[in-house]
């Protein structure tokens, strides 16, 4: 998967979570948490469906890493280089 | 005329209510005196069509998709009806201590239709527990939809549910009458919610008791008395009620639909599911000695009357019994109309008779072509409202399994 289909699968998943937020105006490099309504649930909410779409475990140690948009990009790009 | 201080008196001031056909209580009441029923035919997981009463409701009012996506259906269902409630009783939440508000849920169970959904999710990753969700706890715990209500108005006093099988809406209503006298609340919030009908195995549990109504038409499906009768039709929805002390209730200038002039909750202590004629009297009459009335004081006694072939004869044994004497106590059913939902029913079937104080009409039993000749007796009123009846008190009925009795009775009030 490329950046950007791994970022556009990201923000399909915040959305199946919260599809009352404008999604477009996120800025990548800042907090999730600030920019939208989103709280330690929806995060867990993300990496079960991540695991579920790509079969991925993301130990709980690396939950930090969905701080922002580009960091989740960052993040997930090795794990779904072949995906 | 009640003896009690305004302080012991409890009274209604507010309904909030869900049912399958009809969302408020002038659309519910109307409903009723039509003769318009709302059950459906679904298709569910494994058991496939079955009737059943579902909801069509405005599930974004009060709450967002997400909340209700996080949350249950019980809470969907129970959010809706408490902003209703206290709406219909002009509280002002911002206004008023909410620390002093207790929320009490009555449930006929809770979890299975979030487990179901869990089991079938794993199924589909090899039952691999890794994919199961981390809201499943917080969805089953019982306290769930009372919880879901004081997150959705910042309620800050006591929420829990009240279990108590389908006499559940009852005995939730009880419980909160007495926090009230008790002193431990301002404001109860309470009744009974019911997403029953989510789950494929409540069906399942009925069709292999033998008791899951069929009919090609599913809205002749829940026919209480009938001789047709063969069975429960499984519907979900709420229905919660604004109590208050009446000192209270005067002192803000309330709207006051009725006061809860006697109740009572008994166990039959004989069976997992038949009904006890002995104990359902017992209680009905014990519900009438605490309100100080006799049983031709009763205007109209609204049945449990599920459907089923035996609860509905054992269930009317007990009315003949205890209403032998009284000419002008009619009868009447709710489950034609909405099937049987279950937690709520208790609280919706009594909603459904509280507009009779001010029209004075008593609401049809529907779908009766056929009285099964045990299930009759002199004034139950059948496919066409009875009118001109000056309504002053109603006894409610709501029975459950593992043997559970619960009767209220509500009284017009009067200074």
């Amino acid at each position: 998967m490329t950046r950007d289909d791994i970022k556009d699968v990201v923000l399909e998943i915040i959305e199946d979570i919260n599809d009352e937020e404008d999604l477009s105006k996120i800025d990548g490099d800042k907090a999730l948490r600030d920019q939208i309504e989103l709280d330690s649930m929806d995060f867990l909410d993300i990496v079960m469906e991540l695991r579920k779409r790509f079969q991925i475990q993301i130990p709980e140690e690396d939950y930090g890493n969905f701080e922002t948009l580009n960091k989740s990009v960052n993040y997930l790009e090795p794990l779904l280089a072949d995906k | 005329m009640s003896q009690l201080p305004d302080s012991q008196r409890i009274v209604i001031t507010g309904v909030g209510l869900v049912a399958p056909n009809a969302n408020n209580l002038t659309d519910f009441r109307q409903a009723l005196l039509d003769g318009r029923n709302h059950i459906q035919e679904i298709e569910h997981r494994y058991i496939g069509k079955v009737p059943a009463g579902i909801c069509n409701f405005e599930e974004t009012k009060y709450r967002k998709r997400k909340e209700n996506k996080r949350g249950t259906r019980a809470g969907c269902l129970a959010v809706y009806a408490a902003n209703e409630a206290i709406n219909d009783a002009n509280i002002d939440l911002n206004n008023c201590d909410k620390s002093r508000i207790g929320v009490y849920t009555g449930l006929t169970e809770h979890g299975n239709v979030e487990t179901e959904n869990e089991v079938y999710n794993i199924s589909q990753f090899d039952y691999n527990v890794d994919y199961w969700t981390h809201h499943h706890n917080p969805r089953t715990v019982l306290n769930s939809p009372a919880g879901e209500i004081t997150l959705n108005l910042g309620i800050t006093g006591p929420h829990y549910s009240i279990g108590a099988a389908c006499a559940a809406g009852n005995t939730a209503l009880i419980h909160g009458l007495q926090m009230l006298r008790l002193g431990e609340v301002d404001v109860a919030l309470t009744g009974g919610v019911s997403e029953s009908t989510s789950s494929f195995g409540i069906f399942a549990g009925f069709k292999a008791q033998q008791a899951l109504a069929k009919h090609p038409d599913p809205n002749k499906a829940s026919r209480p008395f009938d001789t047709q009768r063969n069975g429960i039709v499984v519907s979900e929805g709420a229905c919660l009620y604004t109590l208050e002390r009446l000192e209270d209730a005067k002192k803000r200038g309330a709207k006051i639909y009725c006061e809860i002039t006697g109740y009572h909750t008994n166990s039959d202590a004989t069976d997992f599911v038949l009904p006890n004629t002995t104990r359902q009297i017992e209680c009905m009459q014990a519900a009438l000695k605490k309100a100080g009335l006799n049983a031709e004081d009763i205007d109209i006694v609204n049945c449990h009357a599920t459907g089923t072939p035996q609860g509905d004869v054992q269930e009317m044994r007990g009315i003949r019994e205890v209403f032998k004497n009284c000419k002008n106590t009619y009868i009447n059913a709710t489950k034609g109309y909405i099937g049987h939902c279950m937690g709520a029913a208790g609280s919706l079937e009594l909603a459904g008779n509280l507009g009779s104080f001010e029209d004075s009409c008593v609401h049809p039993t529907i779908n009766l072509n056929n009285i099964d000749p045990e299930c009759d007796c002199p004034n139950l009123v059948v496919n066409k409202p009875k009118e001109g009846v000056n309504v002053k008190t109603i006894l409610n009925n709501s029975f459950g399994m593992v043997g559970i009795n619960s009767v209220i009775i509500v009284t017009k009030f009067e200074q």
